[in-house]
């Protein structure tokens, strides 16, 4: 039985710790705007009563959708039995833990009172989908560190029924937590751009996609790093692949969605908003989410000869997850900014902003707050990198490749 | 001073009366139950007294409440607005909850709390428009409700949607599911707040039905602005009861809610809209 | 349970009185110097003894809060209102004090033992300016003392 072995990342000098600083001064740099956020409160920021949710959101909730389907390539692994997936679990395990604990920062420290959070993690309405979804997301660390040690334990790793139990849990959790990240949007009755059970789906759709270009960027990266090939040309044959398929599945969900709305003619303001009248919200869309984030990709993975290399998957992810962040704009910034029809087919006016699009123009400290999230997944998953092996082998090395069945 | 607990020893002896809620629920329950007693006592002679010293309003006068007791669902209160009587510049309302309720004009129109507001509505095809007070609606099943991650965001018994503002941990999805814009973020430190109004940074509010005013057996102060000044467009009163005004008037006129489909069932109920 | 953390009062009592005894601590002229003398309330005495409210004047504010908010339980005795009406301190400028001011009567013993008071984001810390003596003038005749 070949043994699939792991190492540390190795540092090479400046610039790991460069990187690593570069990270640290922008989670400095977000911890400062949201000290200025709860002292001064939300003043500071471009959120207001019409748009409530604004960019700290976005990356937020971009961050836990990626977490839920960092996991996969894991679940690949053990849930599947696709065994050329092994090497990659640890790492898979890592990220999701890093982009969860990165997403979560950001959505505690925008809270109005952040003071209260042991209130929210103890006291909850479960009828809320968002207290569920608070329970699932501290649940989803404990069960990812648990999968973790299944994995990496040397007593844990060989019994194969505890990784395969914990690995099916993992999976789970995941769907349901996924399934409730896209409710949160989808249950909600009274905006038009939301209140759609295909929501859910579609956000499980996105976790997948936006998970996997997250691993393949961080082997790529560390790859880069350690200046060995960690993956090999079989399995980036395969992450081209499945990365595809993400992505059509994405452009599905989003089609039907917007397909759906367009032949009811209540829903047509809204789509006619989004869609054409929208000003940013309508660039985000086309040029963010379907061309960067899908139309581009799917292309560039499609070129005959050039599409199955390393470059063009890593590029292919870059530009999935800037269609990623542009997505969770047009969901939750595009859809609180369409008004709430009261009176429908009637033009409403009153000093609260009724009948009118809202405006929403994101400020210096939501803004840093939002990219601090950013960097405290990629600081956890440097820094976690170097303590413990996480990493395959080089390729060449034992086991990294999909030739052999592995442990 | 006995407490009434089972110790026995008097409350001059902090250790075996307990402190906190940690130890002794037994001491707890008791003290509890003592509390409610003098609490019963004192605010059966209180309603007395507050009448007498207060002053009753002639423009309010409805039956005293029951001192000291939870209130319950055998009650709902709710609105009834003619908007045929709603006049088009008229903001007496908004002022009035204005200065009761101590939210204010920070200038700054986008971020600024508003609790009711005059909705202006106008067909776009003939220009025919009317106007009416918007406000939070009440709801007998409220979205807000059911999406608040702590329970902040209740409803109570006698169908009043609050926000507990102890829980508010200021996420504002509860602003998000709102079909009716009704609440606001504070977004900026509050000083001199009115002390029946409590409100402060970082929580989401709405219209209360002046709760404060409803539980001492007085009427909401834009209703009661509206009666008195314009054209006496608001009226307020107990839907449950078939002997109140509200509740003949509703089931005597064609009455509609705003977006009724939704189905939460509002409270606040609109002639001629 | 709707709590927010608060040290225990024991713990509080514990640490007022190591203070008290560390010969070493810089003290300044006199012993009444070193503990918190909260101003007195108006009348004879509080709606109940002070070694009790000292206590557990927090409990019955977290119990009587829910009980207030959530059932419209409202009584006078353990009214916030009728604490603060009681128990304002009057400011430099003659106004009552609030509570940014350190001479306001929650922050007194509050500031001593370093425990957050939370209450006055949300609630008024001084009595409402009111014509005629207003509301201060009648919870003082209600519970029979002098108003001031």
């Amino acid at each position: 039985m070949a043994r699939i072995a792991y190492q540390k990342l190795e540092d090479r000098g400046a610039r790991f710790w460069g990187v690593l600083a570069l990270n640290g001064a922008i989670v400095l740099a977000g911890l400062g705007a949201a000290y200025v956020m709860e002292h001064r409160g939300h003043i500071v920021t471009g959120m207001n009563n019409q748009i409530v949710w604004g960019m700290p959101h976005v990356f937020a909730v971009f961050l836990i959708v990626a977490a839920s389907g960092a996991l996969n390539v894991a679940s690949l692994s053990t849930v599947f039995g696709k065994v050329e997936y092994k090497p990659y679990a640890r790492l898979s395990g890592l990220l999701a833990i890093a982009l969860l604990v990165g997403g979560l920062s950001v959505l505690v420290l925008d809270l109005g009172r952040p003071d209260r959070l042991i209130v929210a993690m103890t006291t909850y309405n479960f009828k809320s989908i968002f207290a569920w979804n608070i329970f699932l997301y501290v649940g989803f660390l404990a069960v990812a560190a648990a999968y973790l040690f299944a994995l990496m334990d040397r007593r844990a790793s060989r019994a194969a029924a505890v990784g395969k139990a914990i690995g099916w849990l993992a999976f789970a959790w995941r769907l349901v937590l996924t399934t409730g990240t896209g409710s949160i949007f989808g249950w909600l009755v009274a905006r038009e751009a939301y209140d759609a059970a295909v929501m859910a789906p579609l956000f499980i759709a996105a976790s997948l996609l936006y998970g996997l270009a997250v691993t393949v960027l961080a082997l790529e990266i560390a790859g880069m790093q350690s200046r060995q090939r960690l993956v090999g040309d079989a399995i980036v044959g395969r992450f081209r692949g499945l990365l595809a398929i993400f992505a059509l599945a994405v452009l599905y969900f989003t089609a039907v969605h917007h397909l759906t709305n367009l032949y009811a003619s209540e829903h047509r303001g809204i789509e006619r908003f989004l869609l054409l009248e929208g000003g940013a919200y309508t660039a985000a869309f086309w040029v963010g989410q379907v061309l960067i984030g899908g139309v581009l990709p799917l292309a560039i993975l499609a070129a005959p000869a050039r599409g199955r290399s390393r470059a063009a998957v890593a590029a292919a992810s870059i530009l999935v997850l800037i269609g990623g962040l542009a997505q969770m704009y047009v969901v939750i910034v595009g859809g609180q900014a369409y008004p709430l029809m009261l009176f429908p087919g009637m033009e409403v006016q009153s000093a609260f902003h009724d009948g009118e699009v809202a405006r929403y123009r994101p400020s210096l400290p939501e803004l840093l707050l939002g990219l601090s999230g950013l960097s405290i997944a990629a600081l956890l998953t440097g820094i976690g990198l170097k303590l413990l092996p996480f990493l395959p082998e080089a390729v060449g090395g034992r086991g990294a490749d999909a030739a052999r069945p592995a442990a | 001073m006995s407490c009434g607990s089972k110790c026995g020893s008097g409350c001059g002896d902090g250790a075996t009366c307990g402190s906190g809620g940690a130890r002794g629920d037994a001491a707890d329950t008791a003290r509890r139950a003592f509390l409610r007693g003098v609490a019963a006592a004192v605010t059966t002679l209180a309603v007395g007294v507050t009448l007498y010293s207060f002053g009753t309003e002639p423009a309010a006068a409805r039956a005293p409440v029951v001192p000291g007791a939870k209130v319950s669902a055998k009650t709902r209160w709710g609105l009834l607005i003619d908007a045929a009587k709603c006049g088009d510049g008229c903001t007496a309302c908004v002022a009035a909850c204005r200065k009761e309720n101590g939210w204010g004009d920070a200038g700054r129109p986008a971020t600024d709390a508003q609790w009711i507001r005059k909705l202006t509505v106008r067909n776009p095809r003939n220009g025919a428009a009317f106007a009416l007070p918007m406000m939070c609606q009440h709801c007998a099943d409220p979205p807000c409700v059911d999406v608040c991650p702590t329970g902040a965001s209740f409803k109570r018994a006698d169908g009043i949607v609050l926000v507990d503002k102890h829980t508010c941990i200021g996420c504002r999805y509860c602003m998000m599911a709102c079909p009716y814009k009704a609440r606001s973020f504070i977004h900026e430190p509050l000083e001199d707040q009115k002390p029946h109004a409590p409100r402060g940074k970082g929580t989401v509010e709405s219209c209360t039905l002046c709760v404060h005013r409803v539980d001492e057996g007085r009427i909401p102060a834009c209703v009661e602005a509206c009666s008195d000044a314009a054209g006496g467009a608001m009226l307020f009163g107990d839907l449950n009861d078939p002997s109140s005004e509200i509740a003949k008037r509703v089931a005597a006129y064609r009455t509609t809610r705003i977006r009724a489909d939704l189905g939460c069932d509002p409270g606040v109920y609109y002639r001629n809209i | 349970m709707r709590h927010t953390a608060t040290p225990s009062a024991a713990a509080a009592a514990l640490l007022a009185a190591a203070v008290l005894l560390l010969p070493s601590a810089p003290a300044p002229a006199g012993d009444a110097a070193w503990l918190p003398r909260p101003a007195l309330g108006q009348g004879e005495k509080c709606v109940a003894d002070t070694d009790w409210m000292r206590r557990n004047h927090m409990v019955a504010l977290t119990h009587q809060r829910d009980a207030t908010v959530r059932d419209g339980i409202r009584t006078e005795r353990f009214s916030l209102k009728g604490c603060i009406d009681c128990h304002a301190v009057k400011g430099a400028d003659g106004k009552p004090a609030t509570a940014a001011n350190p001479a306001h009567f929650c922050r007194v013993c509050h500031d001593y033992v370093a425990v957050r008071v939370d209450c006055f984001d949300c609630h008024a810390s001084r009595p409402e300016a009111d014509a005629a003596g207003g509301r201060q003038a009648a919870i003082g005749r209600y519970l029979g003392r002098p108003a001031q």
